[in-house]
């Protein structure tokens, strides 16, 4: 069975030096390859985002290659650790900033839903003021979490319909 | 013949009208609160007259998640895991500090076997926050691999905590009157081997740095901080040392049995980041005679001060069989460890500097107001005065040296 | 080094206003609001306590009087002693301490905060603006009035409100923390209780937006 909007069909001896596909395929295939994160790295979540990033789960394999921390270079948002009242404004602007298209993924408890911090100062979850794609649980969440996320936010991507999106907006 | 050239006289004067026209602006620069060299969410409002920085104000805050007003409201067991987020590079020494400050108010004193897993916990922590310190001090200089070489050994190091207290990092590994669980078997062969091979992995790193051209010449004479100017502005830790003042509370005010063990202290001599970075790259190496000679003479004991019945929770089997410890166990869980009136104030020396807790107690099983004493906060009072005169970039050099965190700092 | 004792002594010499404070640890002194700089400046000068450790306040209460402590602690880096010294505010409504950020810089950051969580002021403090709640909030934190969830004010910043359509809300506490009160109480005073409802499923929301 060939799902809608994820597999290529190519057979070289038929179509040869042609790819014949849908056009989300190609699209979400390439998006989600090359998923480049924007670390909105505010607390403990941020080292366990830097542990991502470095040698021993090597975020890079899964195409996040580089974190651009100029929202305008970046596709995901990766918001990992407590937003608070006074950060909130900036996340947001920074979030306005990014281009289409964009995604969030709220990393940890805190960015979830305010974690162990009901308090006056915290904003009980980022997605008061952005939208998120994947939330991660975990205070802060392992590596291999983050990096589950991430996939999970591929296949989520994989299954949007990028071309009429487009198209609509051409 | 030669002739003296003349320059007309209109050169000069247009030359000075035209200087007197071109009139500068000083621009406002906003670096952060997102910002890859800040170090967490910190703001600095940057006035700049082209590269150089004529004044600087820090806006801090933008981590300010209620600490002290969660304290009011939790018993002192159910705080540690809010301790732990606050230098969240080195948890431990956090989770540390605070349980003396609270055992001090009931004058509660720990067994030795406690004291000496509290130090490993703590210089463990103290060289997993130094090597953090270093590799972000690294990428904001533009040296990326040191970054990856010290993740490496961080990884290793959080191998040994989740062994040790089920987490990665943020342990939540002390309590009241002892930590939480013993230590478990085979444990402190794997910290000595650890200890083994970081040394030689530490040389590597730092020699990466240490004699980098280009690190010397982007820390070398930058951001010197006077000894006057250290004292009056609060700091403590490396950044205190690194400008000459030998003050380490592990020494001057040795706590959980520091007395006992044999190490130095680095001191700088100038003051700039290259002392600071310096002093953090000798503290790791203190911090690994400190374990070993702990793990030399690890005592046997009991890991939780037994005669504090209403302080620390009792065995489970204890609780499950006994009518005392079912009623204590109760007590402590519900309304929290009892804690006589009083005021406390303790401070202990963490990888960031001295972290202090001053807890008001009317009793009972939960603080009446707490206040902590946070060393980055203090730290980084000194940045508009530090920052006058120097390029932007030397801003982002100097605040790598002065390795703060800002959940410490805004709590 | 002088004695713990001496300092005390010495003080209580120099200020005969100053009482001894009851304290788990350090010396500590009670003196009035008044007399504390020339007292912090005697400790820095005579006994070389040289390092200004923390400046903090305490709220006694909405029903004491008085109703705002300010605590200094000094330390000695030669001595290595502290000394804490607490002065309680004349006014409960508008608390005024002096700064002592002329004496030591780091004052100067102590106090805002003291100032924004709080609400004391410092006279002829150079610079007392809000440093960890942003610079239109309305309430003193750290209050004992003041509810652990919060109170509803708007964002900071109004532009970005409108579009998200958040503001400050209190959080939902959910009839939580379950925690005793400080203090040595009886068994059922002291038994810990639903503190701070913002919100539970029994109690509507807020009314917001």
């Amino acid at each position: 069975m060939v799902s809608a909007n994820n597999e290529l069909a190519y057979n070289t001896k038929i179509e040869g030096d042609i790819v014949v596909t849908r056009a989300d395929a190609v699209i979400n295939w390439l998006r989600s390859s090359s998923v480049w994160p924007m670390p909105m790295g505010l607390a403990c979540c941020a080292i366990e985002l830097m542990g991502v990033a470095a040698s021993r789960f090597d975020i890079a394999r899964f195409g996040a290659e580089v974190f651009r921390f100029s929202p305008r270079q970046a596709d995901c948002m990766i918001v990992a650790g407590t937003v608070t009242y006074k950060m909130a404004p900036h996340v947001r602007r920074i979030y306005d900033q990014m281009a289409e298209p964009k995604w969030v993924i709220a990393m940890g408890a805190c960015a979830s839903s305010g974690g162990m911090y009901r308090s006056y100062a915290t904003l009980q979850g980022v997605d008061q003021i952005v939208p998120v794609d994947v939330y991660i649980s975990g205070c802060p969440p392992r590596p291999e979490a983050l990096l589950d996320a991430l996939i999970k936010l591929q296949s989520k991507i994989k299954k949007e319909p990028s071309a009429n999106t487009l198209l609509k907006s051409a | 013949m030669a002739t003296e050239y003349a320059f007309p006289d209109n050169a000069a004067k247009t030359a000075d009208a035209a200087a007197q026209e071109f009139q500068t602006e000083k621009m406002s620069l906003a670096m952060g609160p997102s910002h890859p060299s800040t170090h967490g969410v910190l703001r600095l409002q940057l006035e700049l007259d082209g590269e150089m920085v004529t004044a600087c104000d820090p806006i801090l805050g933008y981590l300010h998640r209620g600490d002290e007003k969660i304290a009011e409201n939790m018993t002192y067991n159910q705080f540690v895991p809010y301790t732990d987020r606050l230098d969240y590079l080195a948890p431990l020494a956090n989770n540390v500090a605070y349980a003396i400050a609270v055992e001090k108010l009931a004058n509660l004193k720990v067994p030795a076997r406690c004291e000496a897993i509290r130090v490993i916990c703590c210089e463990l922590a103290r060289i997993s926050a130094h090597l953090l310190g270093l590799g972000a001090y690294g990428i904001d200089v533009g040296a990326w691999s040191v970054f990856l070489y010290s993740f490496e050994e961080r990884e290793k190091l959080y191998k040994l905590f989740e062994e040790l207290t089920g987490a990665r990092f943020t342990t939540s590994y002390t309590r009241i009157g002892g930590v939480a669980r013993d230590v478990p078997e085979g444990w402190n062969d794997r910290v000595g081997k650890f200890c083994d091979q970081f040394l030689p992995i530490l040389e590597e790193i730092l020699t990466l740095l240490t004699r980098n051209k280009i690190f010397t010449d982007r820390t070398q004479g930058v951001g010197v901080i006077s000894k006057e100017d250290a004292i009056g502005y609060g700091l403590t830790g490396p950044n205190l040392r690194g400008s000459g003042v030998a003050f380490d509370l592990r020494k001057d005010k040795p706590y959980s049995g520091y007395e006992q063990y044999e190490f130095d202290v680095p001191v700088g001599t100038t003051g700039d980041c290259y002392d600071r970075y310096l002093c953090r790259g000798e503290e790791m190496r203190q911090s690994v005679r400190i374990v070993r000679q702990v793990l030399k003479n690890f005592p046997s004991g009991s890991f939780y001060a037994e005669d504090a019945k209403k302080i620390f929770a009792p065995r489970k089997d204890k609780v499950l069989t006994s009518m005392e410890e079912l009623i204590n166990n109760f007590m402590i869980t519900t309304e929290g460890p009892q804690m006589p009136a009083g005021e406390v104030y303790f401070e202990a020396e963490n990888p960031k500097g001295a972290l202090g807790f001053f807890i008001v107690s009317k009793g009972g099983g939960v603080p009446y107001r707490m206040k902590i004493r946070s060393p980055s906060f203090c730290n980084l009072s000194i940045l508009p005065k530090v920052c006058q005169g120097n390029l932007v970039s030397d801003v982002v050099s100097i605040l790598g040296s002065l390795d703060f965190v800002m959940g410490e700092c805004d709590r | 080094m002088t004695a713990p004792a001496d300092v005390t002594v010495a003080l209580q010499d120099k200020f005969p206003a100053a009482t001894l404070r009851p304290s788990g640890d350090h010396p500590a002194l009670n003196l009035p609001v008044a007399e504390t700089v020339a007292a912090l400046k005697y400790l820095r000068d005579e006994f070389a306590y040289d390092f200004l450790v923390d400046v903090t306040a305490i709220d006694n209460g909405v029903d004491a009087s008085p109703r705002f402590t300010v605590v200094w602690h000094v330390y000695s880096t030669t001595g290595h002693g502290y000394v804490r010294i607490a002065a309680d505010c004349a006014n409960d409504e508008n608390p005024v301490a002096p700064t002592v950020s002329h004496i030591w810089p780091t004052a100067n950051w102590h106090e805002r905060e003291t100032y924004d969580l709080l609400g004391v002021k410092f006279e002829n403090h150079p610079d007392l603006r809000r440093i960890l709640m942003w610079d239109g909030y309305p309430y003193h934190p750290l209050r004992k009035d003041f509810p652990l969830a919060g109170i509803q004010t708007p964002l900071p910043d109004l532009e970005v409100a409108d579009l998200t359509k958040a503001s400050v809300k209190p959080a939902p506490m959910m009839g939580g923390p379950f925690v005793a009160s400080p203090g040595e109480m009886n068994m059922t005073d002291a038994e810990p209780r639903a503190k701070d409802e913002s919100w539970t499923e029994r109690r509507e929301k807020p009314a917001s937006e």
